[in-house]
């Protein structure tokens, strides 16, 4: 079997295909965090006096915070003095207003990266609210979103012209003290998405934010706040790529969801930062906290994420199930390649009473990078007849990789049912022979067995977005096959 | 058709298969008999392209082309086929979508367009019915949770699917009650025809009461030592492998 291995290995080289720099004049704060930063940041986005008593309040609170340590993934100390916390693109004065006023380079970018942001475009049908380092650049589909009522715009924005939305829910979820990263993005988060649905209203299109993360040295800090009142739906869509670049960067994002009684969210990511070179060099430090809030009665939030960029991702997305009835749903499918690391999981915590969660996370490791899910499961004490069904697998590529599981279950409340199911397998190279034998090209046969591994969560995804999360892992797992 | 000449091939060091000869031509069927570990599966396995295996020596010509310098899917591509002795499952992966991948894969290879779906649904009812395999395990995993005996018929019905010009089979009687070995050997034979051939590597003779090869080789030691007509497979039944001076239990590999 001296060779056995070989064309598993072969295979899960890959390149980075979003490895671009776009050259474009940017204004961006001198590297380091105090007071002033935020002040300053504050000042230039023309903020309220109670946003910036809000960000120096999680600031003091960051500064008493430590790093969390307990995830099982490495790097060395990051030094936040070191990061510049704003950058963005030089028009903003005279901020564009149509796509013709857009610098046509970060245009060209958007290009390459194959979002649509014209109107024609193929995804027709789906508002894009494209945010560039720190400035949301162009929204579209704003009228057909107006007429319905729905609120999409930067948070930037909603902060000046709905601010008593922003005081109500900002915070409420995922609180300024919740953790280390938390805390640092409440102070310093320099934009992201505001969506609000108002009561009975289906959201007429699929909203998508794509992220893009540019200048050098910069973290990026964006921060979401989706609320979709009684009786209400909304599906939001997610994708995410950043530049090839040596350093480490970091992203620490903030997203909270409050869904009403009777209401909906369907939250789905494609995340594609990039995830460092071969050997571990460059990429981004993922360490995101998303959270949701189903306050209401039957009200139901649904995470579907496909992960598969960044050096290390730290990233639990999570239900609170607060309402009686209500529903928590985690698909994941995360995969690791070369030296990346990912932390990877989801919390339901049951509150109401017949709350139903379920949890289908199915990790890839490949190369020899190590994959880990850590999953919390809790009943409170009135979560009478709560229900959590947990499906967690596991496929190894090569045989150099690790996967990891950390499953944590609490009830106070006997009455509450818990299933876990968890497996673990392999591609092998049996596998890849009976593929070949049949014709079939060796990276279309890895491709393809991914893809029956990762079914169950893709079947889940948007249809658009199901496409482009296959493709996705077809490129992550590209090689020099030949 | 197929030419093997002086084949040697090793794994993990150890040579395995010590200069085989062999011509099949159209239309052919052979039967490659002999005790475990005289090589037989190390031979379908080298044909297929099994890269865990070391060709050493010999060459191996399919209709005037070089089988040993193609790539495993090549090979597949210019109509080898293999009927694997314990074959794998895909899980997640549907029978219908790892088939139609395969054969478009091949349709390519020979300049043809990509089946479309209605038709290629036919087709692979049909195939399915032929195997007595019911429809529903055209939509489960490849072998996924399949009885030894479905998982034989189901490389039957990739067969018929394929429709190659070299069938190699690979002890697909083992393990198949009479059912079930009549309707593998019922698929061979409507396989046949005068532009294809067939490899059958078989431990026992009862295969080849209902696929009656042309010629029958006993492989030993990792060379042919004896090749005859179907007679040869009667006498081997009746007075084992003793007769040919070989102490069936001393090879191995």
């Amino acid at each position: 079997m001296a060779d056995g291995n070989k064309p598993v290995k072969e295979l899960i080289k890959r390149e980075y295909e979003h490895g671009f720099v776009t050259e474009i004049e940017a204004d961006t704060f001198e590297p380091g965090l105090n007071e002033d930063v935020i002040r300053r940041l504050s000042a230039i986005k023309n903020e309220p006096e109670f946003m910036l008593e809000w960000r120096l309040k999680a600031y003091r609170k960051w500064l008493e915070m430590t790093e969390p340590e307990w995830a099982h993934v490495h790097f060395p100390k990051i030094d936040y003095n070191s990061i510049s916390y704003y950058s963005a693109p030089k028009s903003k004065a005279d901020a564009p207003k149509s796509l013709d006023e857009v610098d046509p380079e970060l245009l060209r970018t958007y290009e390459k990266l194959g979002i649509p942001l014209h109107e024609r475009a193929k995804l027709a049908g789906v508002a894009v609210d494209a945010v560039f380092d720190s400035v949301s650049v162009t929204t579209t589909f704003k009228e057909q979103l107006t007429e319905a009522g729905v609120i999409f715009c930067p948070i930037s924005e909603a902060v000046h012209k709905h601010p008593e939305l922003i005081k109500k829910y900002l915070g409420t979820v995922v609180p300024t003290g919740d953790n280390y990263f938390a805390a640092l993005n409440s102070a310093v988060f320099s934009d992201g998405s505001f969506v609000y649905i108002p009561e009975g209203v289906r959201c007429p299109l699929e909203l998508s934010t794509y992220f893009r993360i540019n200048a050098a040295n910069t973290g990026q800090f964006e921060r979401t706040l989706i609320i979709a009142d009684k009786g209400s739906y909304v599906s939001y869509l997610e994708g995410c790529t950043a530049p090839m670049r040596d350093e480490n960067q970091l992203h620490a994002a903030v997203v909270e969801l409050v869904a009403l009684d009777d209401a909906q969210i369907k939250y789905s990511t494609v995340q594609n930062w990039y995830p460092g070179d071969e050997n571990g060099k460059g990429g981004i430090y993922n360490f995101v906290t998303k959270r949701g809030a189903c306050i209401g009665r039957n009200s139901k939030i649904s995470w579907t994420q496909v992960e598969t960029g960044s050096a290390i991702t730290w990233k639990y997305p999570s239900c609170v199930l607060r309402g009686e009835n209500s529903v928590g749903e985690f698909y994941s499918v995360a995969l690791t390649n070369n030296m990346q690391q990912a932390d990877t999981g989801t919390k339901m915590i049951h509150l109401g009473k017949n709350t139903r969660s379920t949890i289908i996370s199915k990790g890839i490791s490949a190369g020899r990078s190590n994959n880990s899910y850590r999953g919390l499961v809790r009943f409170g004490p009135n979560a009478k007849g709560a229900r959590n069904f947990t499906q967690c697998d596991s496929l190894l590529i090569g045989d150099q990789c690790g996967a990891h599981t950390f499953p944590y279950i609490e009830s106070k409340n006997p009455s509450a049912i818990v299933e876990h199911e968890a497996t673990t397998s392999k591609v092998s190279d049996e596998q890849l022979f009976l593929c070949r034998q049949r014709g079939i090209d060796p990276e279309q046969a890895v491709s393809m067995i991914v893809n029956g591994f990762c079914k169950e969560v893709f079947k889940e995804l948007p249809m658009e977005f199901a496409v482009e999360a296959t493709k996705l892992l077809e490129v992550s797992l590209e090689g020099s096959v030949g | 058709m197929l030419s093997i000449k002086n084949l040697h091939a090793a794994i993990e060091g150890k040579e395995i298969l010590k200069g085989i000869d062999l011509e099949v031509k159209p239309g052919e069927v052979h039967a490659i008999m002999g005790p475990n570990g005289s090589g037989k599966s190390t031979l379908s396995q080298v044909l297929a392209g099994n890269d865990s295996y070391e060709v050493t020596g010999g060459e191996v010509i399919l209709d005037g082309k070089n089988l040993l310098e193609m790539e495993t899917e090549e090979r597949a591509r210019e109509g080898v086929f293999l009927a694997f002795q314990y074959p794998v499952e895909i899980p997640g992966v549907s029978n219908l979508q790892f088939l139609k991948t395969a054969l478009n894969s091949i349709r390519k290879h020979h300049g043809q367009n990509e089946i479309n779906a209605v038709e290629f649904m036919k087709l692979a009812r049909e195939k399915a019915r032929q195997v007595n395999l019911d429809e529903s395990f055209l939509k489960r995993g490849v072998n996924e949770g399949f009885s030894g005996g479905e998982k034989k018929r189901n490389e039957i019905m990739q067969m018929l699917l394929m429709e190659p010009k070299l069938a190699i089979l690979d002890e697909t009687d083992s393990g198949l009650d009479i059912d079930a070995l009549k309707t593998v050997a019922d698929g061979v034979n409507a396989l046949r025809s005068p532009d294809r051939s067939v490899i059958m590597v078989t431990h026992y003779q009862r295969l080849l009461s209902y696929i009656v090869p042309d010629y029958v080789h006993v492989l030993a030691g990792g060379r042919i030592i004896k090749s005859g007509g179907r007679e040869l497979a009667l006498e081997l039944e009746a007075k084992g492998y003793g007769w040919l001076g070989i102490n069936e239990t001393a090879t191995a590999g």
